[in-house]
């Protein structure tokens, strides 16, 4: 295959960045987005220019590290993430643009890599449940609902890339945070700490400079392991139980 | 904005249910327009319910735009750098048009106002009565269109305003219950649009007397 | 020690011996080191601190658990987030001898099934304190909020895994590894947010820093700055993972590598068995050149599939569906009648090379050759119908028609082997402390657990044993005799160790020669595979050894790496990587030839049945191999540690 691509260039945090088009020759239709990139840039390499910089480790879709806007699209036309996009969604003589996340509170480091710890952040204001080594009881002492564990199971398979900031138009992270917030407010373990758990997280998002929701699903849209918009709605009832409790 | 948005919903069904009247014969409208003035006479003062009414209103309103601008503003600082390619086609338009469509909604609230509340603007001849009022601006096939379009505009900021109310209240639990959802916020948006435009089309095609 | 030579490539030291775990009977030995472990008073840990390197289940659990304990962390990732860790790309389960099924399971049993498994070549008494924490390690994940599957009675589900008979093995659905790392990630970040850790995102260690015979501290790099930083510590935990990489394809992350272990080892700390890896049989085949990396399918679906190749050579072009019975072959169904298409990891996946060796492959040729077998589903579909075979596998069968493009639903579906896990890493005593005191080594990176091949669904339990509950219960006999005396900056072996990364830097940067970082790594990939990986000569081996020495000096004169240090730059990132693993290369290579026998995943062609079976010599090779650094153009010197078992006996398998 042969593409014309556009590629945003940025040096580093503080530099402009720019388009940068590249015309690339012989991709296989069988190699993924990212070793098409992996291919321009041995190329690159080659002729002296410096190769362009993304992000990318497991490539088995899970690890949620690589993630790009591609023609507009967060891991682009398939709903799955970079890494497991193959050159066959795209045509022979395509123009593909390919940008980096765009949201203030994911600075560009270079090129198409962006700093998402603004993520860690919000797992560490709350996102967790406090269960020091060793204290824990028998693993049956408490049984789970098997709708409960497996509704729990649906919001942790959030694998943190950052697609549903990048493709909402609010550049908001409700769909992460509510994903986490539904994960550990399922389960009874979860209980003791969920109302400061939503409080203490939606501080967090909002301190980072995240948007606030305006309910358009563009999130669960571009969302690579399809987490739906409930956990946001979850994420307001908790917020509002909290709220009243407080009070 | 969910809270504001449901009474702003709850004041229109009552709204709607006012209009209809019309189709009851000018003297119930005219006997529906003074009632409301004279509500809980002579415990509270003339139009006493009316002003507090009004006032509830001005506050959602102030309220309801001060949110939306809130959440458009930090939506802007968010993202400082735009996308040089925008993905085509997302989104429902009407979702999308949230904002504008609420804009629009406004400027339309004042003329509403200006019309049939201070009497500012006619349409057709000025008439004494609210009945009158009502018909004669019907009888103006501009004027129908005029509320045609205003009630679509609310009918489409009604179909996702549910929606996103619905969400923030935290009632959106499964997927089957987001269905639910969709299919109330149609609904709901359709009874209003269609209830509202009885009454014009029923005076324009010259159904009321 | 001997100055002699061995083959021309190594040399013998004096044996080496674990002397941490106690005396007594074996279920008597993690407690009562437990108990002598030195304690160290609360107000004193806040004065004490630890570097943990990884962020995986080892890693993220240590530091979480240090963390909760009250000593100062320090917490290094090259990743930029500590839940990217390649943990989380563990698809089947975790092992526990929970015994909740009533099966007859035990902490003996899986003890046992554990030493089997790696073919008594592991460390007998790590190896039960491994079976003995397990089920702790259950009960830590569930407080912690790790969604595993559940029964509708809302108690967890069990699964059996990898050929053992009790159902001991607990689950996520096809994602454990990304639950159990989540929980110990949200663990971490948790002391993170309370001050008690601190992590260092996108920074890579570069060099070990050792004072006095003491590892106290490691010098990294910022990834996203370029800058050289030193941070010194009481003791440093490696939890880096695995090497698989040095193959170039292999199932492991991007990123994997093995240059925090290289580190240590040049520094000193022995690194044990590095030959012993395990290739996993039920992986998607390379597709073409461009291939990164392979991708792993559950091998769940041997269960059902069937296994076949062309009876002709000039049949391989052909479509499947096309060629008729009689002319394919289901060789392991005909080698191994009684177990057919389930037959043990290794034997799966060296039979699968025997066939495309024989010219019979099929599927692209990737340098002429097509590497890849049948697996085909016509049988079971035919037998359960498409939805029963739909709900069993789906996700699998949608994974591999995302990665091929075909329908394995009508097409039979292709694999090939893959390098998966790496049992060898450095050697540590039952405290897991390396030969350097103060360094300490965890999960894959050790070499402790596994013997010569890994169970399945060992590996996650190995990492959170060690974080949660091992290290943390050993290292502090160790950190109970610290504080240590604080180090001048301008102490020499300080300054060697900034000095030696900044140099190597400067090296990479500046040769500018016409390669690239990755042309080298495949060639060093294609070298270890053919002639280092899941058959082994020793005409092979030596060839292997002559090519990656030709390969390492061609690479510091001829590799390109452009632009510079102070900024985000991975071609230098990898180019380290490399050279770190081209050494590795040449000593893997060596371990496996100086094994003259066949165990696990170290299959050697001059040791085998008549039928074809791996034989080991456990006379001569019950021992673990722990090399010796023996400096740039020297020999490595190997030191035995011999296994002695008493509480299991030693068997030869049999799969026929």
């Amino acid at each position: 295959m042969r593409l014309a691509l556009r590629i945003w260039r940025q040096d580093g945090p503080q530099h402009t960045g720019q388009m940068v088009r590249y015309d690339i020759d012989g991709v296989s239709e069988d190699s993924s987005f990212l070793e098409m990139l992996d291919l321009l840039n041995e190329q690159l390499i080659h002729k002296g220019e410096e190769p362009v910089a993304f992000d990318s480790d497991c490539r088995e879709g899970i690890c949620g590290t690589c993630g790009v806007v591609i023609n507009g699209e967060a891991h682009g036309p398939e709903r799955t993430t970079t890494c497991q996009l193959h050159m066959r969604s795209f045509k022979d003589g395509d123009e593909i643009v390919i940008e980096p996340w765009r949201a203030d509170p994911f600075p560009v480091i270079k090129d198409l890599v962006v700093d998402r710890s603004s993520f860690d952040r919000i797992i560490q204001a709350g996102g967790f449940i406090s269960a020091n080594t060793g204290s824990a009881p028998d693993a049956h002492a408490t049984p789970v609902r098997k709708e409960d564990a497996d509704r729990a199971f649906m919001a942790a398979e959030c694998i943190g890339c950052g697609a549903c900031v990048a493709a909402c138009p609010n550049a908001s992270g409700m769909l992460f945070m509510g994903a986490k917030i539904t994960h550990l407010g399922e389960l009874p373990q979860g209980q003791p700490e969920r109302e400061a758990r939503v409080v203490s997280m939606t501080e967090q998002h909002d301190h980072e400079g995240f948007g606030g929701c305006t309910n358009l699903g563009e999130c669960t849209r571009a969302c690579p392991k399809g987490i739906p918009m409930n956990v946001i709605s979850q994420m307001n009832a908790d917020l509002r139980r909290a709220g009243f409790g407080a009070r | 904005m969910a809270l504001t948005g449901l009474f702003f919903l709850f004041y229109l069904l009552v709204h709607m249910y006012g209009n209809l009247m019309i189709l009851m014969g000018p003297e119930a409208f005219d006997e529906y327009a003074h009632h409301i003035r004279t509500i809980g006479e002579p415990m509270v003062p003339e139009k006493g319910v009316l002003w507090v009414m009004r006032i509830g209103l001005l506050a959602s309103l102030v309220l309801h735009v001060w949110a939306a601008v809130t959440l458009w503003r930090r939506a802007g600082q968010a993202r400082t750098n735009r996308y040089v390619m925008k993905r085509k086609g997302y989104g429902n338009f009407y979702a999308k048009a949230m904002r504008w469509g609420g804009l629009a909604i406004l400027l339309f609230v004042v003329f509403h106002i200006l019309h049939l509340t201070t009497h500012t603007i006619s349409i057709g001849e000025p008439q004494p009565t609210p009945s009158q009022r009502v018909v004669e601006s019907f009888s103006q096939w501009w004027g129908v269109l005029i509320y045609v379009v205003a009630m679509v505009a609310v009918g489409l900021h009604l179909l996702h305003g549910i929606w996103g109310a619905a969400m923030t209240l935290g009632l959106n639990t499964s997927l089957k219950r987001a269905e639910q959802i969709r299919f109330v916020s149609i609904l709901v948006a359709t009874i209003i649009v269609v209830g509202f435009l009885i009454p014009p089309f029923a005076i324009l095609l010259g159904l009321v007397p | 020690m001997t100055d002699m030579l061995i083959d021309g490539l190594y040399r013998e030291g004096e044996p080496i011996a674990d002397t941490k775990a106690p005396a007594g009977d074996i279920s008597q030995k993690w407690t009562t080191r437990q108990f002598d472990a030195s304690l160290v008073n609360p107000a004193n840990r806040r004065k004490i601190s630890v570097i943990i390197v990884g962020t995986g289940l080892a890693g993220a659990a240590a530091g979480a658990t240090l963390g909760e304990a009250g000593y100062q962390v320090k917490s290094f990732c090259y990743q930029d987030s500590p839940r990217r860790a390649h943990s989380i790309a563990a698809q089947g389960g975790i092992n526990a001898a929970k015994n909740y099924k009533g099966d007859g399971d035990s902490v003996h049993r899986l003890f046992y099934d554990t030493v089997k498994g790696g073919d008594y070549r592991s460390r007998e008494t790590n190896v039960y304190r491994l079976a003995e924490v397990s089920a702790d390690i259950i009960d830590q994940c569930v407080a912690q909020g790790v969604p595993f599957a559940r029964e509708y009675g809302g108690l967890l589900d069990n699964r059996s895994f990898g050929g053992v008979q009790v159902s001991r093995t607990f689950y996520a659905r096809g994602q454990t590894g990304q639950q159990l790392l989540i929980g110990a990630y949200q663990a971490l970040e948790r002391q993170i947010g309370a001050g008690a850790v601190q992590m260092y995102a996108r920074h890579e260690m570069l060099e070990l820093v050792v004072v006095d015979g003491k590892a106290r501290g490691i010098v990294a790099r910022d990834l996203v700055t370029g800058e050289i930083e030193t941070h010194l510590a009481d003791a440093v935990v490696l939890a880096s993972g695995g090497y698989g990489n040095v193959f170039y394809l292999s199932t492991n992350a991007m990123g994997s590598n093995v240059t925090a272990n290289w580190r240590a080892h040049r520094k000193g700390a022995h690194f044990a068995n590095p030959c012993y890896t395990q290739i996993h049989p039920t992986c998607i085949p390379q597709s073409g050149e461009h291939q990164s990396k392979l991708t792993l399918m559950s091998e769940s679906l041997r269960n059902d599939g069937r296994i076949w190749v062309p009876k002709r050579a000039e049949d391989c072009e052909k479509d499947p569906r096309q060629i008729p019975e009689e002319d394919r072959d289901y060789y392991l169904e005909r080698i191994y009648p009684s177990f057919g298409n389930l037959v043990p990891r290794d034997i799966a996946s060296r039979q699968a090379k025997n066939m495309c060796d024989e010219g019979r492959g099929v599927g692209p040729a990737v340098d002429g050759v097509s590497r890849g077998v049948y697996l085909d589903f016509a049988d079971a579909i035919a037998r359960l119908g498409e939805d029963a075979v739909r709900s069993k596998y789906g996700n699998l069968f949608d994974m591999y028609e995302r990665i091929t493009g075909e329908n394995p639903y009508q097409v039979p579906m292709r694999i090939y082997p893959a390098v998966h896990y790496t049992m060898g890493g450095l050697w540590v005593d039952y405290d897991l402390q390396s030969t350097i005191p103060g360094l300490f080594v965890t999960g894959e990176a050790n070499f402790s657990d596994h013997g010569a091949n890994r169970l399945g669904a060992s590996a996650l339990m190995q990492g959170l044993a060690d974080g949660y509950f091992v290290l943390p219960n050993t290292i502090r006999d160790y950190l109970a005799k610290g504080p240590f005396p604080a180090i001048a900056d301008d102490d020499p072996a300080l300054v060697e160790a900034q000095d030696s990364v900044r140099e190597r830097i400067q090296r990479l940067l500046s040769i500018n020669g016409t390669r690239t970082v990755d042309s080298y790594h495949k060639e060093l990939g294609k070298i270890m595979w053919e002639k280092c990986g899941m058959e082994r000569t020793d005409s092979g081996l030596r060839e292997a050894i002559e090519e990656i020495r030709a390969l390492r000096a061609d690479f510091w004169r001829n590799v390109r790496v452009l632009g510079v240090n102070e900024t985000l730059n991975q071609s230098l990132e990898k180019a380290g990587r490399v050279a770190d693993f081209i050494e590795l290369g040449e000593l893997m290579c060596i371990d496996a030839l100086h094994r003259r026998e066949s165990c696990g995943g170290h299959f050697r062609a001059e040791s085998q049945t008549e039928d074809g079976e791996a034989l080991r010599n456990d006379d001569e090779y019950a021992y673990v191999a722990a090399w010796e650094w023996g400096g740039d153009g020297g020999a490595p010197v190997l030191h035995k540690e011999d296994l002695v078992y008493e509480f299991i006996e030693l068997k030869q398998r049999s799969y026929k």
